[in-house]
């Protein structure tokens, strides 16, 4: 259950990150959680909530009203992933996303760090967090390292290699993710095409998506994109994700079909989803997730 | 069979024919990617411990492994005697497989032997045992220094702290899972 320690500085950071964001002209929004279609996750699982389905993310609703001309919006709101329960891991878990149209995902990285610094300081941190016993650095820049450099650097074999093996996750939990964040946080960017999601590749090199990660302390604490803006590709990508989920012996329901005809108007543009139960576990310094909300669903 | 979604600290699976308890665990998942369960498995024949990483969907078999009541009886060489206190069927199960058990183990004790594929591999004792000191150095009068402990030997052969009063013959109660003294006891 959450401790007082946790819940107050979990308020404190809700407090700074909305500050944050008035402040750089972002217009909060407050999207619906139940939604008759998703985007198709492969290895995410959605909670069914009678016909419809409560959100993995705001993502779709967020991207529709970037084409309806709102250029920089940001929403604090619960997001729901069956089966997803661990330390780090809640099935009901506080997401803070943002978008933000004509910049790319290195202009995203730079805000991410503007962002956590300002919080930070406001919930009384200053320049640096510490974690487990360990300091992490928050003076700018951060480590900005390519997926392929991090493979290169800490992993027995290449990235293309641990795809073509279908080990690329446990590559990156067991070999990767431990050295990165420690003891400044890292951006981890470039990520192989096939891995892509909803990222736009890169112009100038196509194996490689413009998707990043944010690591501290070893934790993963957001992922961002350069989005993809190209509705025939998007398609593409969501029946070949419709496949795979269909192969799992799951339904993926129906096709988001207004988000891909409003795509067509959605400007080039940058958006990020933040763990924000996690960024309160970084700052308050607490071993699990659950010490950051106030009852986990065990508890209920 | 469980799935990968049962896994859970101190859940007991069967890999390639061997019973195993989960000793460390966690659920991770990288963003986008697929979901990951990271366990520590140790085996509980031969103690054996390993990390392996395992995938949402994988299966496993549940190890078949039954737990009895059964009264200790006697030793020979290495070998321990045990009966099962309702079909009197007698077992014998090694030092080696017994651990630090043996530190513990009286006649006539009531134990829980952990059975896989019908063998013994371990064995359960009361949290807490009574025993006699059979040899302790006598106390120096006018030994003030309350916080001292000194070693005695119990029955079974133990070397146990305890503090400087204890005299031989006295019963100490030991708690199984530490080794630790925790009282006298009065009879």
């Amino acid at each position: 259950m959450g401790t007082l320690r946790g819940l107050h500085l979990r308020a404190a950071v809700i407090r700074a990150v909305r500050a944050f964001f008035e402040e750089a002209g972002y217009l909060e929004v407050d999207t619906p959680l139940r939604l008759p279609s998703l985007a198709p996750e492969p290895h995410i699982e959605p909670q069914e909530s009678g016909d419809w389905f409560l959100q993995t993310s705001p993502e779709l609703c967020m991207k529709r009203l970037l084409a309806r001309g709102y250029p920089k919006i940001f929403q604090l709101c619960h997001c729901f992933r069956k089966e997803e329960r661990g330390k780090k891991h809640l099935p009901e878990f506080a997401m803070l996303e943002w978008y933000r149209a004509e910049c790319d995902c290195h202009d995203l990285m730079a805000e991410t760090e503007e962002l956590i610094r300002s919080v930070a300081k406001m919930v009384g941190m200053g320049e640096s967090l510490f974690y487990r016993g360990q300091r992490i650095d928050l003076t700018a820049p951060w480590e900005r390292l390519t997926v392929a450099a991090a493979f290169a650097r800490y992993a027995p074999m290449s990235a293309e290699e641990a795809l073509r093996q279908g080990t690329f996750d446990e590559v990156l939990v067991e070999r990767i993710e431990p050295h990165l964040g420690q003891g400044r946080p890292t951006f981890l960017y470039e990520y192989p095409a096939a891995l892509g999601s909803l990222a736009r590749l890169k112009p100038g090199d196509s194996t490689v998506a413009e998707r990043f990660e944010l690591y501290m302390a070893g934790i993963e604490v957001a992922n961002g994109f350069s989005e993809l803006t190209d509705p025939a590709e998007q398609r593409r990508r969501f029946v070949a994700d419709q496949a795979a989920i269909r192969a799992q012996g799951r339904d993926p329901g129906p096709m988001p079909e207004k988000f891909l005809d409003e795509l067509t108007a959605m400007p080039e543009a940058a958006g990020i989803a933040l763990g924000l139960d996690r960024l309160v576990m970084l700052i308050a310094d607490a071993a699990t997730i659950d010490q950051v909300v106030a009852f986990p669903p065990e508890h209920l | 069979m469980y799935t990968s979604s049962d896994l859970r600290k101190g859940l007991k699976v069967s890999i390639d024919g061997d019973p195993y308890i989960i000793t460390d665990f966690e659920f991770s998942k990288p963003g986008k990617g697929q979901a990951l369960y990271k366990c520590r498995l140790k085996n509980m024949i031969t103690g054996n411990a390993f990390d392996r990483t395992f995938r949402s969907g994988d299966k496993f078999e549940k190890p078949d492994l039954m737990e009895r009541t059964m009264q200790y009886l006697y030793a020979q060489a290495d070998e321990f005697h045990f009966m099962d206190t309702r079909s009197f069927e007698q077992i014998v199960i090694t030092k080696e497989q017994l651990g630090d058990a043996i530190n513990f183990l009286i006649d006539n004790m009531e134990v829980d032997v952990l059975l896989f594929n019908d063998r013994p591999i371990g064995v359960t004792l009361p949290n807490f045992v009574n025993l006699t000191v059979v040899r302790a150095d006598p106390w120096v009068k006018g030994d003030t220094s309350g916080s001292d402990t000194k070693p005695v030997t119990v029955e079974t052969g133990y070397v146990v702290q305890v503090p400087p009063f204890i005299e031989e013959g006295e019963k100490l109660q030991i708690d199984t899972r530490t080794g630790q003294y925790v009282t006298r006891v009065k009879e």
